[in-house]
């Protein structure tokens, strides 16, 4: 069979400092008619400015398809070298030929303009169609990719739809001119894990339908697992290992890859283990005793009571409070000592919230938080200061938790110098074992955020919550932003740490995997309440709450025989916890279903 | 299309290669060598560092007095050589004062207004601006309202008005300057504030115990200087434009100081015969505020993270 | 809705203020009688004015008069304006209502703002696409030559060069006065290089901004032209901040009226101010300030309503 796309010796160049970097050389691949490639590789890989140039777009951003040949056959059977080929033709070719989803679905849509007039534009631009032409063929591709209520969407703007039926939409736009060849870039990972499961099992039906091939770009080897037929592996800008999707997932050859899998934690992996454990990262020495498994203590150092949060939502003639967002309502959980107790859900849960409560950085509207046997909930600004040495937090993004202005040193020493615990010599002293208990270098004392890598950051971040000596620590999507490999070792680190040091976390994550790995015990958010808590292997291997079930099988799993693309659904409409004010949801009511393991009696939701 | 902005927006990995070998830290000597190779920025920080000096020399710099009559030498134009073998390079007024000179004393009285104004009316709003922004409430409340109030007023009807009641002259100038430009930093650094309130670094000193005062000042501030450094530049350009301005209308600085916009003023009268009068002052504030502007550019260019690289590097 | 509300209830207390500081001012600067008839008046002459217009009772009750005639659209009468000679004992008969004055000096004003904005606007916006469009091109190195040039300019001396190249030296146009088309074109020139500049450069960088989003990339990946990236899809998203800009230059051609207006002597409420300050003609100061404050705090609002029209997602959220 002719190849659709053949790329030879592709190599791309982009201007930097003193000279040109090469993003990426040597690729050669190829696309078949039909079938689904995907690329998969950690940020920095080139796997994105390989699709770029195959869009010939790279040039929009600087960059310079500086050697290689692209191929492309067209629907006329006409094979073209892309490189060759000048603008307008190239203009003929996207979006008619070669249809194209990003990573963001609410920025790749333009905010001042309809779904409708976006759909339609083009169309209009390829095959000419009139108005109103455009706009039947708009509803019958929305009618397609599922989206409910079609002709009402067509008059919305973006920002009035979510995120998934953005991502459906973006769809519809590049499936509109019946492309030969779809480029996905990314397309879930901006998503919530049930979303994701719709939106892949949406391009793998449209797939299926329209004969298209995908070229599937990504970091996430479950996703490859899920959707590839062949695989194409990338790191640092060339191409590491191809193979078919059997091959790569359970036979891998080269080094690269059977590292990236192994970084990888797999659900169910965990099965019939009663403590969390650490990540084997294939190459890293181990440390002793790795699989002591770490047993959470009896005393509880935190207790949360009742917790509700809401947001105001302003309107009217007077900017009166009309509405209120129910962010956390009415929940209920303890932490015992050397205990991990996750918190998961996806975006909009609430998960957030309660960890920011803890710390007061938002103030709850009721409820308890004990820590220690102390409320924290009626503490004062200046005594609420005073909890942070015991109480601490890592955030999710580690290129925004750090003052870009500080050294290392003194993002460290911060909370020393705040409270008075050292000075001088000593306090360096103390910064520098901080960052041999987080395994940086002393080199590093000096260095600016800008400076460290994501995974170094979020070392430096964790000293810093370390530095006083703290018993708690909520970690906020403490790893979320990192790559897989990087986000091994991290939480082999903070697991490390709960062992040296006797922490408690609250660790809050969407990702089950993950959560799976490091937690004791699990609570799941879903719309403002726990919906089920109770040890690890109550919630994973014997989920009782319907939502809890949903997320689980959302997960995709790193089998490829065991695909979830059969699960399609409409897209679902969000309904956001918004009720106007003075409503009252009524309390959070649990069943146990067996010691420890909670399940939310559902009448109230 | 410049290489940095939409890749780094569009989340487009380049490659690891290039995301380290771009250096995000940047030293003294790279600014300063960027300042080099940037020609014209260049001309405009030497052409600053000139005015400066002569604003600040002017009675060694200045080749004569500045009010040094000479009825013998009047009306000369640039060149001339006068009556006693004095040399005018840029000419002689009315009154035979070389202008030269004249320009010199007046860099001293427009430039300093200029500057004085923006780093009182900068000290105000910063303060104001950047309190108001991170405590909110009520505080804030008032202070953005008075701000709001303040910003849809003719700032120069209003300047007019208050010289005309209090009576023009140096002192008064940088006062009703302070009174009417204050607002603008005051906007500029509560919008910084107030992104920086939820910015994350912000909230983690919070958690690390840091005090509300020395979040503002010594986590929020640092951070935010690039884009008030650039509107204090543009500042003083505006204020030495409006400075001349008032001047000219007669209530700005008052004669016999030389301002370059009241040396306008009395070269109006001779403007048929004698058009070095007005062009040179002009020039000379036209440079000054170009130069200003210029600089202003530039630094916002090479503090902006998405430009900088491009700047810093000379692509 | 209820940002437009506050916005109104705002804008009108801001200009009770600012007419009871000019006001206030005015009353505190000297004595107005004085002001009025001169310093050869008689002790007499000035005691009878100061009993016909007031002066003499409590500043509080002046005030609330004086207030109470501006809700009535009565400023009060010139001092100046309106006889020839000096004023005879009967005061009554002096001087015209300022608003008259005012009134009549409006449109000349309007219809230079409106000319000089009339070329800023689509020049301005047109440098700033074009430079934007072409990132470090010859366009672009043009276009922010022009701007910065105009930002740099100070506009009364561009008047007056202008004055001496084209009315002086080649006698095309004419040095000033109000009068047919050619009048007007000097002084629009001059006041128009400002605005023209300050919009091509937010243009400019709103348009780069706009141009390094996702969805312009969603744009070229659907194989649209370069031009309908540009124009309707940034243009359009880059629209509230030049609009922005737009409105607070057209509140500074109010105010930069008045240099231009006296160097064009161009009969327009710009040059009324300069002469009634140098006149000290109080009355006619308060009504001219008052009108152009009213004008430009109008402008503003004007504004708001506009970005809030062109930006769908201001329109739907909670704006205020």
């Amino acid at each position: 069979m002719t190849p659709l796309v053949s790329i030879d010796g592709l190599r791309v160049e982009f201007p930097a400092v003193g000279g040109t970097v090469v993003a990426v050389r040597h690729v050669d691949l190829e696309i078949r008619p039909g079938e689904v490639l995907c690329i998969v590789g950690e940020s920095g890989s080139g796997k994105s400015v390989t699709s770029l140039a195959l869009m010939q777009l790279t040039r929009f951003s600087g960059g310079q398809v500086a050697g290689g040949n692209l191929t492309f056959v067209c629907r006329d059977g006409e094979g073209l070298d892309l490189r060759a080929v000048d603008e307008s033709r190239m203009r003929q070719i996207r979006g008619n030929e070669i249809g194209m989803v990003f990573q963001e679905p609410m920025a790749a849509l333009n905010p001042a303009y309809t779904i409708g007039w976006q759909l339609a534009e083009g169309l209009m631009t390829h095959r000419g169609l009139s108005k109103r032409e455009a706009r039947e063929r708009s509803l019958e591709l929305l009618n397609r990719v599922r989206i409910p209520d079609p002709e009402r969407r067509l008059k919305q703007y973006p920002h009035e739809l979510s995120g998934g039926m953005c991502q459906r939409v973006v769809i519809a736009m590049a499936l509109a001119c019946e492309p030969r060849l779809l480029i996905a870039d990314e397309p879930t990972t901006a998503l919530d894990v049930t979303v994701q499961a719709e939106i892949l099992a949406l391009i793998d039906r449209l797939r299926r339908e329209t004969g298209a091939a995908v070229l599937l770009i990504t970091h996430d080897m479950a996703v490859v697992a899920q959707m590839a037929d062949r695989v194409a592996v990338m790191h640092g800008g060339e191409l590491v290992e191809t193979g078919s999707v059997r091959q790569i997932i359970l036979q891998p050859r080269h080094a690269y890859t059977r590292a990236l899998l192994a970084a990888v934690p797999k659900i169910g992996e965990m099965a019939r283990r009663s403590a969390p454990a650490r990540m084997k990262i294939p190459g890293a020495e181990d440390r002793d005793g790795i699989d002591t498994p770490l047993h959470a203590g009896e005393q509880r150092i935190l207790e949360v009571e009742n917790l509700t949060k809401r947001f105001p939502v302003r309107g009217g003639l007077f900017g009166r409070t009309i509405a209120n967002v129910h962010a956390v309502e009415d929940v209920t959980f303890h932490v015992q000592e050397t205990e991990t107790l996750a918190m998961v859900g996806e975006s909009g849960s609430g998960k957030s919230t309660v960890g920011r409560c803890l710390l007061r950085l938002d103030d709850p509207d009721a409820g308890e938080i004990r820590f220690r046997g102390q409320d924290l909930v009626p503490l004062s600004r200046p005594a609420m200061r005073d909890r942070f040495r015991d109480l601490q937090m890592i955030f999710q993004d580690p290129y925004g938790s750090l003052n870009p202005q500080m050294c290392v040193l003194d993002q460290i020493a911060e909370p020393i110098r705040n409270y008075g615990l050292e000075r001088g010599s000593a306090l360096e002293d103390r910064v520098a074992d901080l960052l041999d208990r987080v395994r940086m270098p002393r080199q590093f004392l000096r260095r600016y955020p800008s400076e460290l890598s994501g995974g170094q950051r979020q070392r430096v971040a964790i000293a810093r919550a370390l530095a006083v000596n703290p018993g708690f620590i909520v970690a906020d999507e403490a790893v979320s932003s990192l790559d897989v490999s990087i986000q091994a070792q991290v939480l082999n680190l903070m697991m490390d740490l709960q062992a040296d040091l006797g922490l408690s976390y609250l660790f809050i994550s969407h990702d089950m995997a993950v959560v799976e790995r490091v937690a004791h015990r699990v609570a799941v958010m879903f719309r403002g309440r726990i919906v089920e808590i109770g040890r690890r292997s109550d919630i994973f291997e014997d989920p009782r709450h319907s939502y809890t079930r949903t997320l689980l099988a959302a997960v995709p799993t790193m089998d490829p025989a065991d695909r979830i693309s059969h699960r399609e659904t409409d897209a679902r409409v969000l309904h956001t916890p918004i009720h106007p004010s003075g409503y009252d949801p009524g309390p959070s009511r649990y069943e146990e279903v067996s010691p420890g393991h909670f399940l939310l009696q559902d009448s109230v939701q | 299309m410049p290489a940095d902005p939409s890749l780094s927006r569009v989340g487009i990995d380049v490659g690891v290669g290039l995301a380290e070998s771009r250096q995000a830290r940047f030293s003294v000597a790279d600014y300063a060598r960027a300042v080099v190779q940037d020609k014209i920025t260049l001309l405009a920080v030497v052409f600053l560092v000139f005015l400066a000096l002569f604003s600040v020399g002017a009675e060694i710099l200045a080749p004569f007095p500045p009010t040094g009559l000479n009825l013998a030498d009047r009306m000369l134009p640039p060149g001339a050589i006068g009556s006693k073998g004095a040399f005018y390079l840029l000419g002689t007024d009315e009154l035979g004062r070389d202008l030269f000179s004249r320009l010199i004393y007046g860099a001293r009285v427009s430039v300093s207004v200029g500057v004085l104004g923006a780093v009182v009316s900068c000290a105000l709003g910063v303060t104001t601006g950047l309190t108001a922004g991170y405590f909110g409430g009520l505080y804030e409340d008032i202070i953005m309202r008075l701000v709001d109030g303040m910003l849809s007023l003719p700032s120069l009807l209003v300047a007019l008005f208050v010289l005309f009641v209090l009576g023009g002259g140096y002192v008064n100038l940088i006062l009703v300057f302070s009174v009417l430009h204050w607002m603008v930093f005051c906007r500029l650094s509560r919008g910084l504030a107030l992104d920086a309130r939820s910015a994350t670094y912000v909230q983690a000193a919070r958690t690390l115990g840091a005090s509300r005062l020395r979040i503002v000042f010594r986590h929020i501030l640092p951070n935010v200087m690039a884009p008030i450094i650039v509107l204090f530049t543009l500042e003083i350009a505006i204020l030495i434009l409006s400075e001349a301005s008032l001047s000219f209308l007669g209530f700005g600085v008052q004669p016999p100081d030389p301002s370059w916009g009241l040396m306008i003023a009395d070269g109006r009268e001779h403007i048929r015969s004698a058009w070095w009068l007005v062009t040179f002052p002009g020039l000379a504030i036209f440079l000054t505020a170009l130069s200003l502007n210029l600089v202003a550019n530039w630094v916002r260019a090479v503090t902006d993270p998405v430009q900088r690289w491009r700047w810093l590097t000379g692509h | 809705m209820a940002y437009f509300v506050k916005r109104i209830v705002n804008s009108i207390l801001l200009l009770l203020l600012t007419v009871s500081f000019v006001f206030l001012a005015g009353r505190l600067i000297g004595d107005p009688a004085l002001n009025m008839l001169g310093p050869g008046a008689s002790d007499l002459a000035l005691e009878k004015l100061r009993q016909a217009a007031g002066l003499n009772d409590p500043l509080w009750q002046q005030y609330f008069r004086y207030i109470g005639n501006l809700l009535q659209g009565d400023f009060g009468v010139s001092y100046r304006f309106g006889f020839s000679v000096l004023p005879s004992e009967d005061l009554a008969a002096i001087g015209q209502p300022v608003v008259a004055i005012v009134l009549e000096r409006l449109p000349a004003t309007f219809l230079l703002a409106a000319v000089a904005l009339g070329l800023a606007v689509p020049l301005g916006v047109l440098m700033g696409v074009a430079a934007a469009a072409n990132p470090r091109s010859a366009i672009d190195r043009l276009v922010s030559a022009i701007a910065l040039a105009g930002v740099s300019i100070v506009q009364f001396w561009l008047g007056l060069m202008l004055i001496v190249l084209f009315a002086v030296q080649l006698g095309w146009l004419p040095t000033g006065g109000y009068g047919d088309a050619r009048h007007v074109i000097l002084p629009a020139l001059t006041l128009a290089a400002r605005p023209i500049g300050r919009i091509a450069q937010i243009t400019r960088s709103a348009m780069l901004d706009e141009l390094s989003k996702p969805y312009v990339v969603t744009g070229r990946a659907k194989g649209l032209s370069e031009g309908r990236i540009v124009f309707l899809h940034a243009l359009r998203n880059a629209a509230v901040p030049i609009i922005t800009m737009i409105g607070d230059e057209l509140s500074a051609l109010l105010t930069g009226a008045i240099l231009v207006e006296k160097i064009f002597a161009w009969p327009g409420i710009g040059l009324l101010i300069i002469d009634s300050l140098s006149r000290s003609d109080l009355p006619l100061i308060q009504a001219s300030i008052a009108v152009v404050a009213a004008l430009v705090v109008l402008v503003n609002l004007l504004v708001d309503l506009a970005y809030r029209v062109v930006n769908p997602r201001i329109r739907l959220g909670q704006g205020g």
